[in-house]
């Protein structure tokens, strides 16, 4: 196959999240290259799960996917850093309270 | 000697189910480092695993029949394990269908074998869980799931073959043509098949309503008339599997016994 390759179009992107049980989260797990959404499923199957990994499986097409611009980290991260008071730990759990 | 060729039979029938996934199994190996795209290079040897996985079930359980059988009677060396069975038999005693020995080509006729060969192993094992062998119908029932997923995959490649581009459309034609004529042998009658022989015509239905609807999917045609190869079942093979057995074999057969 790799011989012919007037296929040089490349399959699109896509970003795996895999839960990997029952209410639990879907986790970012990785990316694949697929030609579409089935296929992105199909091999996420095979490439992010053959070891009982997760029992539900999300594709999301990478230029889907907007992400935050690292020069803004500091305008956007820095102004939380001295700002204690939005962190609830002023208070004193009683040791009823578990998994806080 | 009723019972002991009731046994032989039963023996045979399972190298035979071992033999079918082995080769096959084999075969998509080949696969392994060189395929189209990473993901489908992960998808194939999967699936060959999975083969693979099958036929040390059959084998094991070939095996463990084997070794109870009375000594005097047995055509096979003993104690017989499953590498014995794979790795120290001539290819006259492989009783593999001829499909699934022949090399892989490209991705269409690769790809086209698992969807003709799944389809058959699909409806197959959907019998064999009524089997009175409990053993078979546990290793039928566990390997279903497997072989519903390597259907699905497969069918997958021959609807996107079939109704892509005119290369792929064109080699998916070519991989029709050069696997109808092995496709028959998989209905073929034979004596170990005797518990399932009643059986093969329902399968043959199904597998062939099967072909039908994907061929519609994807724009492809059965063909007019063809020639029907035999024999594989029978121990009679194409000159592949000698190959094979050759690469597969060999460091059994250098180093007897050896462990690594």
């Amino acid at each position: 196959m790799s011989t012919h390759s007037n296929s040089k179009i490349e399959w699109p992107l896509w970003e795996i999240f895999v839960r990997s049980k029952q209410g639990l989260d879907h986790k970012h797990v990785g990316s694949l290259h697929a030609a579409d959404a089935a296929m992105a499923i199909e091999n996420a199957r095979d490439v992010y799960t053959r070891r009982m990994e997760g029992i539900s499986i999300w594709a999301v097409e990478s230029k889907n996917i907007h992400a935050s611009n690292p020069d803004e980290a500091g305008s956007l991260y820095d102004p939380a850093n001295d700002k204690a008071y939005r962190h609830p730990t002023f208070y004193d759990l009683p040791d009823e309270v578990k998994y806080m | 000697m009723e019972h002991e060729i009731f046994m032989l039979n039963r023996i045979e029938f399972l190298l035979h189910l071992a033999d079918n996934a082995l080769i096959i199994g084999h075969r998509n190996s080949e696969w392994c480092a060189h395929g189209p795209a990473l993901e489908q290079d992960i998808a194939i040897s999967n699936i060959a695993l999975d083969y693979i996985g099958q036929a040390r079930n059959f084998y094991q359980h070939a095996a463990f029949l084997i070794n109870e059988l009375p000594h005097e009677s047995s055509v096979f060396s003993i104690p017989a394990t499953e590498d014995t069975l794979a790795y120290l038999r001539d290819a006259s005693a492989f009783k593999n269908h001829l499909m699934t020995e022949l090399p892989n080509g490209d991705w269409a006729f690769t790809t086209l074998r698992i969807f003709f060969f799944s389809s058959y192993q699909y409806f197959l094992y959907q019998q064999l869980i009524q089997h009175e062998d409990a053993q078979i119908a546990a290793i039928a029932e566990k390997s279903l799931k497997e072989v519903t997923y390597h259907l699905r995959w497969s069918s997958d490649w021959v609807i996107r073959l079939g109704d892509g581009t005119t290369e792929s459309y064109q080699r998916m034609n070519t991989a029709i043509n050069a696997l109808w004529p092995y496709t028959q042998e998989l209905f073929q009658e034979n004596n170990f098949l005797q518990p399932t022989k009643n059986i093969l015509a329902q399968i043959q239905t199904d597998w062939n309503e099967k072909i039908k609807n994907i061929f519609e999917e994807a724009g492809l045609h059965l063909p007019e008339k063809s020639v029907q190869y035999q024999g594989g079942t029978k121990g009679f093979h194409t000159e592949h599997l000698p190959i094979i057995l050759t690469e597969m074999q060999l460091l059994q057969r250098v180093y007897p016994n050896c462990e690594w």
